[in-house]
């Protein structure tokens, strides 16, 4: 089952290196896994998409905030969340196909952020399941390059 | 009879055509040992896996060929860590095979469990998991390649017991697929004929020779570029006997602890070519004063030690062999009088020196050379005794000096000239070691004697913690905090008939020649305990982050 | 000099943890890391954003392209490159404020994916400058929560 896990840790050297040497060791995976600043300069926040039984997901849970580093975690699988997963795909264009590859972007609200003379390269963001749909669209006209940030998430719900 | 990962992992050592292995086994291990009893593998058993993996180091050092070791999972496994860093650091190829407790319990804390891909990921050229037994050829076949190619070092796999159990019908690999991992061998053109224009543009050229030339074979290509060109040539720890020492244009070591002449020749050269070696700190001394007005050519097969330390002008990313091959027709003969007469002068005015009164540790390793005309292969421990074995013996074959020099592991030098005995079975080997190192894998004595390996162990006996009593008693004011050893130190000689083994103790200056040939003519392993100069200092010394021309202390 | 790295590597266990390791053990900064799936499922692409001199790109780059799990590393400030960045921000709203920052989110082209009583979450995907451009204009509002992706990036080109 698939489990996007949130985790607050300290700005510092090494602590993606713990992390990731813990989901590593213990045979965890990583499906996805973005890093980046948070309204706090002196922490990061981590969302690791990740896959197991309850048992598995668990185990991850207590393994991370046992770490020193380690601020916060949520498994954001128990609460509702927004999540979002960003896209950037160079897709081949030859001349005739161009205008279906851009209705495509259009109906998924994506934008062009690139023009070759033989390719496009389209940005979209959205929910996981959006994202797959608009490859598997895309698929067929040969996708070039591609490139994910994987899944960032954050708890909805009034405060 | 279905093949099980034990017998594959047993055939795929005697198709890379390791002859020996050496370590202990353990619960789940058994049985990749129960099949090296039926195999043509000879399992050298160590008595500690620290010792394994020295030895498999000195073997593959002093041999050329691939050195493996083998212990088992948690204890055992971490135990080799100190070697597998130590061979990573001087580029050794080794196959470290680690057990592993069963696949279902990997992750949970399970009895002798360690992660040791996680904890080796930083000193090993790569490491392997196995979790199929199907995988087991493909990544054997993988293992020895990527230790023995590009920039060789330790290669880890970590094989769980029931993957050792497990079935499987495949054959070792004829070839390996690895997409990621395509080293470059052959140095660029373009970049040969710039090295050759500034070669012989050059007035005051040095060859600064590294490790990495004796790993590519290329002590030849190295004599002909130098003696066609006249280019003095100086060596780092790691390049002793990659260069004869006893020829006109040897330097010998350059450094902290290298001779003046080598280090006011780099100081003063207006050309320095840099061959398999990487800048290394205790070489260069304060960088912004290393080789001032030298252009820089720099051979190595590995870029990330081109540009890591100085900027180089020309660098040559490639296999030094074929690259020295490459450049050489480009090279003009020439002669440097001036620089060499100048060089010459500097040998004669500030030479390797030391008060010959009593029973001094340079004079054991000079009688240790005379003794055995030069031909020793020699290896040391760390400290003072590893920088008198690479100033006071002249080296003049590559594999002959056996040392831990990037990580400086202190115990290495007893089970690297195990290692080294087994790769050099009628070579004489010395282990030079001080008191404080020798004592560090001192068990290993017990495999010298159950192989019945004559090997030689010179302790040069202070008393102290050498190097670093030197560095307290220069920069601390004599203050020894933990450097004092003499007070518990053991009787050497007794320990070494304890283990049966020969021990001979040598007090006097006179005793020193007669006690080595002694030792060089037992079969046994024999021990000699020199009671040497107890507060004999290391000289010349570049002071930490003083530029290399700076020394102190060792002047004539 | 912020520098983006991309590096494709072998999808095994162990990578993402080795990579990072590397960063740790050698003293070199990560501001962010984006990794996920590219076109082929046994490959992932990482998008590291790093920081240094010349010299220290330099030892970076290698270094990363001697791991025998590495495929390809490209240094991408020396080509023209797309770069995106994702963030989620959650922002006080008190009465009255809500019309500002619907204003905002919309000059930026964000979209509002979340409204509670006191907060909203923004979404907004861009180059890291219009990221940072909008943080700051959100920042005296209140920013109770902020996730980012951490950049993602191609090479521009007609091909």
């Amino acid at each position: 089952m698939r489990h996007v896990i949130s985790v607050t840790v300290e700005n510092k050297p090494g602590v993606l290196a713990h992390i990731s040497s813990l989901f590593a060791a213990r045979g965890y995976s990583i499906d996805s896994l973005a890093v980046g600043e948070t309204e706090d300069p002196a922490t990061s926040r981590m969302t690791i998409v990740t896959h197991g039984d309850d048992q598995i997901i668990e185990q991850i849970t207590k393994q991370l905030r046992k770490l020193i580093s380690t601020l916060k975690v949520q498994d954001l699988g128990e609460t509702e969340f927004i999540e979002r997963d960003l896209v950037i795909v160079k897709v081949n264009a030859a001349t005739g196909k161009r205008g279906e590859i851009i209705e495509i972007a259009q109906i998924f609200r994506g934008n062009i952020i690139d023009v070759g003379q033989k390719d496009l390269v389209v940005e979209l963001s959205g929910q996981e399941n959006k994202i797959q749909a608009f490859i598997d669209l895309l698929r067929p006209y040969g996708i070039k390059e591609l490139a994910r940030t994987g899944s960032i998430a954050m708890a909805r719900g009034a405060k | 009879m279905r093949k099980i990962g034990a017998d594959i992992f047993v055939d795929a050592l005697v198709k890379e055509g390791v002859e020996y292995i050496f370590g202990i086994p353990g619960a789940v291990i058994i049985p990749l040992f129960d099949k090296l009893l039926d195999s043509p593998v000879k399992l050298v058993l160590t008595r500690h896996e620290q010792g394994a993996g020295h030895a498999a180091d000195g073997y593959a050092r002093a041999s050329g060929k691939v050195g493996v070791c083998i212990a088992t999972s948690g204890p055992g496994a971490t135990n080799l860590v100190t070697a597998i860093a130590t061979a990573n650091f001087d580029s050794v190829p080794i196959v470290a095979i680690t057990g592993q407790v069963r696949t279902p319990l990997i992750g949970n804390d399970a009895f002798q469990e360690a992660d040791m891909t996680g904890i080796t990921r930083t000193i090993t050229k790569h490491n392997f998991l196995v979790k199929d037994v199907c995988d087991l050829p493909r990544v054997l076949k993988e293992a020895f390649h990527i230790a023995r190619t590009g920039r060789p070092g330790p290669v880890l796999v970590d094989l769980p017991m029931d993957v050792s159990l497990g079935q499987c019908d495949l054959d070792y690999p004829d070839t390996v697929n690895l997409p990621g991992y395509k080293p470059n061998y052959k140095g660029n053109d373009r970049q040969i004929k710039l090295a050759a224009e500034a070669i012989n543009a050059s007035k005051r050229p040095v060859l600064y020779v590294g490790g990495g030339v004796i790993i590519s074979e290329s002590a030849t290509e190295v004599f002909e570029l130098a003696t066609k060109a006249s280019i003095p040539v100086t060596t780092t720890l790691l390049g002793l006997g990659a260069f004869p020492e006893t020829h006109p244009l040897a330097l010998k070591m350059l450094g902290m602890h290298g001779t003046a002449y080598a280090n006011y020749a780099v100081t003063e050269s207006d050309l320095v070519i840099a061959v398999g070696a990487r800048f290394d700190d205790r070489v260069t001394g304060r960088l912004d004063a290393f080789a001032p007005e030298a252009k820089v050519i720099h051979i190595d097969i590995d870029p990330t030690s081109i540009s890591k330390n100085i900027r180089v002008d020309i660098p040559v990313v490639g296999d030094a062999k074929g690259s020295l091959q490459a450049l050489l027709p480009l090279v003009r003969q020439a002669t440097h009088p001036e620089w060499l007469e100048k060089i010459d002068n500097w040998k004669k005015q500030h030479p390797l020196v030391y008060k010959p009164c009593g029973l001094k540790p340079q004079y054991v390793v000079e009688q240790i050379y005379e003794a055995t005309k030069g031909e020793a292969v020699i290896t040391t421990e760390v400290g003072q005794n590893q920088m008198w074995a690479a100033q006071w013996f002249k080296y003049s074959r590559p594999r002959q000096f056996i040392s831990s020099g990037g990580l400086g592991t202190m115990g290495f030098g007893l089970p690297a000239a195990i290692g080294a005995q087994f790769a050099r079975p009628d070579a004489v080997v010395f282990d030079i070691a001080g008191d404080g190192s020798i004592q560090m894998n001192i068990q290993e004595l017990a495999t010298a004697v159950k192989y019945k390996l004559p090997v030689n162990i010179a302790i040069l006996n202070n008393g102290f913690l050498g190097m670093v009593r030197q560095w307290q008693e220069l920069f601390y004011r004599k203050r020894y905090s933990g450097t004092i050893l003499g007070d518990a130190n053991p009787d050497f000689v007794k320990v070494a008939e304890a283990y049966g083994a020969d021990g001979i103790r040598v007090t006097t200056r006179d005793e020193v020649r007669p006690a080595i040939e002694r030792a060089i003519a037992s079969p046994r392993p024999v021990i000699l305990d020199f009671a040497v100069e107890s507060e004999e200092n290391v000289f010349p010394m570049v002071p930490a982050g003083e530029a290399i021309n700076k020394m102190m202390g060792g002047m004539a």
